[in-house]
């Protein structure tokens, strides 16, 4: 039984406690906002936050998040549903084209805006180089997350 | 006032609740007397490619015929009928258009021909007479690919649709008000009489609107009317793109109905069976219900994917030997040399003869000769190859990301020895597609496990298995040998390869003013699967040719640009393009040392696009810095997402040219997830400026597509001008190691 909060609601899970917390999400939980890339930590789509900090959750057992926090995509936004900065600035800048790496995305842009609030490029390219986007929507993300970087200076 | 050319069908209807709907279908040369009659055979049946619904509260629906793969037609087609509708943009939505009519407005339609229907072979005509199910069995033309969406069914469908529409929502008006139908005005979904101030909502008008004649040819609005298009309004699938909300394939629920999760594998070398398998292990793993030999791969059924997963890797197949299991990569290299040797000067099957390009190359006062080489190269769309399937009464239902949902429906009843009538394909986002999507191998994969399965499914492939199972872009090998004259124009351009698929051209040199030209194909066989990959032929051709081209101007000791320049009298378009690309970049204007730009022009998918690189040599490696891109599509319905896939173009092509290249040995894929298939990050990403021309409006082009070709081409010029080291082989990665 591992013992867990998603998206701020507590949970207790029947599971092997092996099993990678990305399987946990879509197939046990219905959270199927959080996507499936390589299986192996290389792309990014599948990237959820464990106690705030970036995981990939295709390759993290649910074991390691007994006791703690998990944050998808679909707990992003506020509880009253106020679209975090992020998720505007993605909507401003049109980012997304196929969208399927967009969650991972986003919740790799959450974490280093949380830890570094006006990153660099050099500070962005370290932050989200480990997230794929075959669509190539990077010039576009960048852009979001400067300006949403700005927003939050204000 | 546009004039319609293209003959075709429109028709009307009112739905239960009062909601007005109009389709249309469209066939060129047919009268279109002839096929209202076919298709007004039975009660309430039409035939349609696009449709427009209005709605007593005033919303209107555009449902669209294509899958939205992030290309965002969804957005765009809307936006057309919008406009010529004269509707409020702010009510209106999108309904991805079903594979079967019967499911989206059963009173009024039986069927859907789709999207490519404007150029559809004759052989699909006597499906008119009939319904869906004989489309599905003959035609299966319901297609999201060729760049084709905004400029077939956007321009001959959906703007037809809405102008259509709105004719009859006016007629209806002034019935009602009793007043001239000249003097009606439509806007923002409302109608408007101004001398005796009446006013009404287009939802108030819809149910008597579907009683209107319906206007077989309505006028079409001119540029200068256009409200709508042309503006680069947002995406309408964006924000569900943000929150987790929107649903991929791979997302797939049935409602009521738990899945059993499935993975499979594929031998290695195609051709190969799967001749026995060892279980032992595998079947003792927990959650595993089931573990088949399909014969041509092994499936895992299990309560989850994961341990799925696991226990596929347990299992021990045996496979069957092939020809293939000897083929590696030098191998097939040589078989596409001696391919070339056998059709030497003059052999193979010609393409292209204007003149008499060996005698030229003769008497040519310069020769210029090279041969260029491009791997194969996998799909690697972010979401894996899945699919799923329940088959129970005689019936099989199918949930996936499809560019071709008709296909795969009718390749699924025949996998399944069922009417099409019984498959029914749900249609959910893409997470990608990019060609791959074109093959209906999954969704019959699917169905047969579920059938053996006994219970609905969902299968999702490996990375590794979407990496080595892939259809891929095929290798290519191409040989030039040019003359020049004493002044270094080109006289003489002899070309010769061993790939030939689609589309027909993309070998082409047309557009260049070289008198004499030869262009040849040399048949080499492949033992992989072919798969259109993101701009076809021209993902390759645009590497050599461009890339060629610049020999050429470097052997005769001129600029690039205006070396291109200068053969484009002819061709004042691309020349236009060409011209504004270099002055975007910045063109001869001084640069740092170990940085160089290369230029490359190609037109594809009806749309002109040249781009510049700008390449730094940092550490022994190419970074590509910059990109500017220019493009002529005709006219650009949505700029900001015309220019979002032309970036897309970019990267997509940047990945191909710096890092694609699938290797084979004993027969089988070597790559397998992207660690051994890289792609281009975040952090190699680079700065893109997109701008265009709109030079005819009646024509349009592609958008998709057209990005891609030129980026190599100018990646590999620019290595050459930062370097002095020609880049004749792909990928550009391995030569810097």
């Amino acid at each position: 039984m591992i013992q867990t909060t998603v998206n701020g609601k507590p949970l207790q899970i029947e599971v092997d406690p092996a099993t990678p917390i990305l399987w946990v999400l879509r197939e046990q939980l219905g959270l199927t906002g959080t996507k499936f890339g390589c299986g192996v930590a290389q792309c990014g789509a599948c990237t959820a936050h464990l106690d705030g900090q970036p995981i990939r959750s295709c390759s993290t057992p649910i074991s390691d998040a007994d006791g703690r926090q998990i944050t998808t995509i679909e707990g992003l936004a506020g509880p009253d549903g106020a679209l975090h900065p992020l998720q505007q600035a993605w909507i401003d800048a049109q980012v997304p084209q196929c969208g399927y790496c967009q969650s991972g995305q986003l919740m790799s842009a959450a974490a280093l805006l949380r830890d570094t609030p006006q990153p660099s490029d050099a500070q962005i390219d370290a932050a989200m180089s480990g997230n794929i986007c075959r669509c190539g929507t990077y010039g576009r993300i960048r852009s979001a997350i400067k300006a949403a970087a700005s927003g939050t200076e204000r | 006032m546009n004039k319609w050319t293209r003959r075709g069908f429109i028709g009307a209807g009112v739905l239960t609740g009062g909601a007005l709907v109009v389709g249309v279908a469209v066939r060129p040369g047919n009268p279109v007397d002839k096929l209202r009659a076919d298709v007004a055979g039975g009660a309430g049946e039409q035939l349609v490619n696009a449709w427009v619904k209005i709605d007593r509260d005033n919303s209107v629906t555009a449902i669209v015929p294509h899958c939205e793969m992030g290309q965002g037609a969804h957005t765009t087609l809307a936006q057309m009928l919008a406009d010529e509708l004269d509707a409020d943009w702010a009510k209106v939505s999108v309904m991805q258009a079903p594979a079967d009519g019967f499911y989206v407005v059963p009173d009024a339609a039986r069927a859907f021909v789709a999207a490519w229907s404007v150029d559809a072979p004759e052989w699909i005509e006597p499906t008119y007479n009939g319904l869906f199910t004989q489309i599905a069995r003959l035609g299966d033309v319901l297609i999201t690919g060729g760049s084709s969406s905004v400029r077939s069914t956007g321009q001959h469908t959906m703007r037809i649709a809405g102008a259509a529409a709105r004719q009859m929502l006016m007629a209806a008006a002034a019935a009602r008000w009793n007043v001239p139908v000249g003097e009606i005005v439509a806007e923002n979904s409302t109608l408007l009489h101004k001398a005796t101030n009446k006013r009404g909502t287009y939802g108030e008008f819809a149910e008597a609107a579907a009683h209107e004649p319906m206007p077989q040819t309505p006028p079409l609005k001119d540029v200068s009317q256009f409200k709508l298009m042309g503006k680069g309004l947002q995406r309408l699938d964006i924000p569900a793109k943000v929150n987790g909300s929107a649903d991929f394939g791979i997302d797939a629920r049935i409602a009521g109905q738990p899945l059993k999760y499935v993975a499979v594998k594929a031998p290695p070398v195609p051709g190969s069976k799967v001749e026995a398998i060892n279980t032992a292990t595998a079947k003792t793993m927990p959650g595993v219900r089931k573990i088949l030999n399909m014969g041509d791969f092994v499936a895992v059924v299990a309560d989850g994917y994961w341990q799925a997963q696991q226990a596929l890797t347990m299992v021990e197949p045996r496979y069957s030997r092939t020809d293939g299991d000897t083929i590696d990569s030098a191998k097939l290299s040589a078989s596409f040399a001696k391919a070339l040797d056998a059709a030497g000067e003059a052999g193979g099957k010609s393409l292209a003869k204007e003149g008499d390009a060996p005698a030229a190359l003769a008497k040519a006062a310069k020769k210029v000769v090279a041969e260029y080489k491009v791997p194969f190269v996998a799909h690697a769309a972010m979401e894996p190859i899945n699919c799923t399937a329940w088959v129970h009464d005689g019936k099989c239902e199918i949930w996936t990301s499809t560019q071709v949902p008709l296909m795969a429906g009718s390749a699924v009843a025949k996998a399944l020895e069922l009417s099409s009538d019984d498959v029914t394909i749900n249609q959910l986002y893409l997470g990608g597609a990019f060609g791959r999507r074109l093959e209906t191998d999954y969704p019959v994969q699917a169905a047969r496990v579920a059938k053996e399965a006994g219970t609905p499914i969902k299968m999702i492939w490996s990375r590794e298995e979407d990496i080595r199972q892939d259809f891929y872009r095929p290798a290519d090998t191409s040989r030039f040998s040019a003359g020049l004259d004493a002044s270094g124009k080109p006289v003489s351009w002899n070309n010769v390869f061993t790939q030939l698929n689609d589309p027909p051209g993309s070998w082409d040199v047309a557009h260049y003013d070289i008198p004499n030209r030869s262009i040849r194909h040399a048949e080499a066989s492949m033992h992989l699967r072919f798969g259109s990959l993101r701009s076809v032929d021209h993902s390759q051709q645009g590497f050599f040719i461009e890339s060629f081209m610049d020999e050429l101007a470097h052997a005769a000791g001129q600029d690039p640009f205006e070396y291109r320049r200068a053969l484009l009298r002819q061709s004042p378009r691309h020349k236009a393009v060409l011209e504004k690309v270099a002055q975007m970049a910045g063109w001869g204007t001084a640069l740092p040392p170990e940085t160089g730009r290369g230029i490359a022009l190609v037109k594809s998918f009806g749309t002109i696009v040249a781009e510049v690189a700008e390449v730094t040599i940092k550490d022994g490696r190419p970074r590509v810095a910059k990109v500017w891109c220019c493009a002529d599509a005709g006219y650009v319905m949505n700029p900001d997402g015309f220019a979002a896939q032309m970036e897309g173009g970019i990267i997509y092509g940047l990945t191909t040219a710096l890092y694609s290249g699938i290797t084979l040995k004993d027969g089988g894929v070597v790559q397998s997830n992207f660690h051994d298939y890289q792609m281009v990050r975040m952090e190699e990403a680079p700065e893109i400026k997109v701008d265009f021309i709109n030079a005819d409006s009646k024509a349009l082009g592609g958008a998709g597509e057209p990005g891609l070709p030129p980026i190599a081409p100018a990646v590999a010029n620019a290595i050459f001008a930062a370097t002095g080291k020609r880049i004749r082989e792909l990928p550009i990665a391995q030569h810097f190691t």
